[in-house]
C-alpha cells in the first residue's frame, strides 16, 4: 500500500494521500485522501490502478475526543538533567469519514479502503462524490448523506433514501437521541418493574 | 336471545331457529377477504397460509384482494417503519367498512426486535384498532390460521343492533383514521389518542 501512496504521489501532483494503520489482527490498512485530489486520485485508481469495483461506502461519525498521551520533557532537576513523563489530555475535534471498499476484477484483489474525512460534524461535511468515478457509490453515498449528514458534492441526485425527505436528524450520529416513543414492555421487569412499582405506591 | 338448551331441542324435532345476526355473522366471517399486501418476511408465512398445504380457503379467506376497496380484513404482515405508517393507516381507510385488522408478528404488534430503533413504528394499534394480535416472529402459518378463527369467533359474536352493537353498524361513522404526517423528527402525531391506550410506565431517565 506505501507503493500505492507512492504512485498516487507520483502521478498526481500535491495529492495528499496517508496511509491509516489498522492496529487489530485484519491488518486492514486504508488510505486517507485529501478532499481537493480526492476525485483525481479516485480516477487514477480506476483507471491506472485496475480498482474498478466499488462494492461499499459507509460513513463513520468520530465525535470529538480527549486523547491521552505521555509527553516527555527535559528539565533540570537540581542541576542534573532529567526527563520528566507527563499526561497531556489533547481535544481530538469530531469529523465525519466516509469510507470506500474498492476491488479490482482484472488483479482479483481487494478491498482497498480509502477514507475522505470532513472538516467537523457541523458545517463543514462536504465530500467529494465518487459517484462520478464508480457509479455503484451513487445509493450508498444518499445512504451515507441520509444516515449521517455526510454531504457529497457533484453527486447527481443527493437526496434520503431511507428517511422521508422532511426527516431533519441524522439518525446514526453517535449524538442523535430517538424520539422518546418506546413505551416499557406488557410485562415489566427488573428496573422497570421497580419503576412501576414504585409509581403504583404512590398513586 | 333464544336459550341455547331449547334451540337444540327444537334442532332435533326437525325446526330451526336462528336470529338475523346469527345468519348475518355467519355468512360475514366464512367469507373474508384479506388485503393483499405484506410489508416483510411474516408476509411469506402469509403467503404459505393461503397456498396449498396450509390452505386459508378451508376458513374461506382465500380471496387475497389487490385493492383496498373489496378487502374486509388487513392482515398487517410485518414490520411497519415510519416511512410506511401513513400509507397503512390511508389503506385502512379506504377499506369499507365491516373491516378487521389482525396485527401479525412481533413487529406489528410492538415494532418487535426494532422497538428501540429510531425508524420502525411501535406497533399499528397506535393508528388503528387491532382486532387479533399474533404473536410470533414470525407467526406459523398454522398460528395465523388460529388467529383467522379467533376473528371469527369475534365476528360471530358481534352484535347489529342495540347499545353494543359493532363499530360498522352505526351508519354515521365515516370509521377514517387521521393519518399521520411525515415531521421533522418523528410522525406527527406519535399515535392516535383515540385509538392507542399505552402503559402508564414511561420511560424518564432519557
Amino acid at each position: 500500500m506505501n507503493d500505492l501512496a507512492e504512485a498516487i504521489r507520483q502521478a498526481i501532483p500535491g495529492a495528499e494521500v496517508e496511509r491509516i494503520e489498522n492496529p487489530g489482527p485484519s491488518g486492514q490498512h486504508s488510505l486517507l485522501l485529501g478532499l481537493p485530489t480526492a476525485r483525481a486520485v479516485a480516477e487514477f485508481l480506476r483507471d491506472n490502478q485496475g480498482w474498478d469495483f466499488c462494492s461499499n461506502v459507509s460513513g463513520v461519525d468520530w465525535p470529538a475526543r480527549k486523547v491521552k498521551e505521555t509527553v516527555v520533557r527535559k528539565e533540570l532537576v537540581d542541576g542534573v538533567e532529567k526527563e520528566i513523563q507527563e499526561p497531556v489530555e489533547r481535544e481530538v475535534p469530531g469529523y465525519l469519514e466516509a469510507v470506500y471498499h474498492l476491488y479490482s476484477i482484472p488483479k482479483k484483489s481487494g478491498p482497498l479502503v480509502v477514507r475522505m474525512r470532513t472538516a467537523n460534524r457541523t458545517e463543514a461535511v462536504s465530500v467529494p462524490s465518487l459517484t462520478p468515478v464508480w457509479k455503484s457509490a451513487e445509493f450508498q453515498e444518499r445512504e451515507a448523506f441520509d444516515l449521517f449528514g455526510i454531504r457529497f458534492d457533484g453527486h447527481p441526485d443527493l437526496r434520503r433514501i431511507l428517511m422521508w425527505d422532511e426527516f431533519e436528524d441524522f439518525p446514526m450520529r453517535k449524538d442523535y437521541v430517538a424520539p422518546d416513543d418506546c413505551e416499557y414492555e406488557p410485562t415489566p421487569h427488573d428496573a422497570v418493574l421497580a419503576l412501576v412499582k414504585a409509581r403504583q405506591e404512590v398513586a | 336471545m333464544l336459550d341455547e338448551s331449547l334451540k337444540s331441542d327444537l334442532q332435533k324435532r326437525g325446526i330451526f331457529v336462528t336470529s338475523l345476526d346469527e345468519v348475518y355473522n355467519w355468512g360475514r366471517k366464512n367469507s373474508l377477504w384479506p388485503l393483499q399486501f405484506g410489508l416483510a418476511c411474516c408476509a411469506i408465512e402469509m403467503i404459505a397460509a393461503a397456498a396449498a398445504r396450509f390452505d386459508m380457503a378451508r376458513f374461506g379467506a382465500e380471496v387475497f384482494r389487490p385493492s383496498p376497496r373489496q378487502a374486509d380484513l388487513m392482515i398487517i404482515a410485518g414490520t411497519v417503519t415510519k416511512k410506511m405508517a401513513p400509507l397503512v393507516v390511508r389503506l385502512f381507510n379506504q377499506m369499507p367498512e365491516p373491516k378487521y385488522v389482525i396485527a401479525m408478528g412481533a413487529c406489528a404488534i410492538s415494532g418487535g426486535p426494532f422497538k428501540e430503533g429510531y425508524n420502525v413504528l411501535k406497533g399499528i394499534d397506535r393508528y388503528i384498532p387491532v382486532d387479533v394480535a399474533i404473536p410470533g416472529c414470525p407467526p406459523r402459518p398454522e398460528a395465523l390460521l388460529e388467529g383467522l378463527i379467533k376473528l371469527q369467533e369475534k365476528i360471530a359474536g358481534q352484535r347489529l343492533l342495540g347499545p353494543e352493537r359493532a363499530r360498522h353498524a352505526d351508519a354515521g361513522d365515516a370509521a377514517e383514521y387521521p393519518v399521520p404526517e411525515y415531521g421533522a423528527h418523528d410522525l406527527e402525531p406519535a399515535f392516535n389518542p383515540d385509538v392507542f391506550h399505552p402503559e402508564p410506565s414511561r420511560r424518564t431517565d432519557a
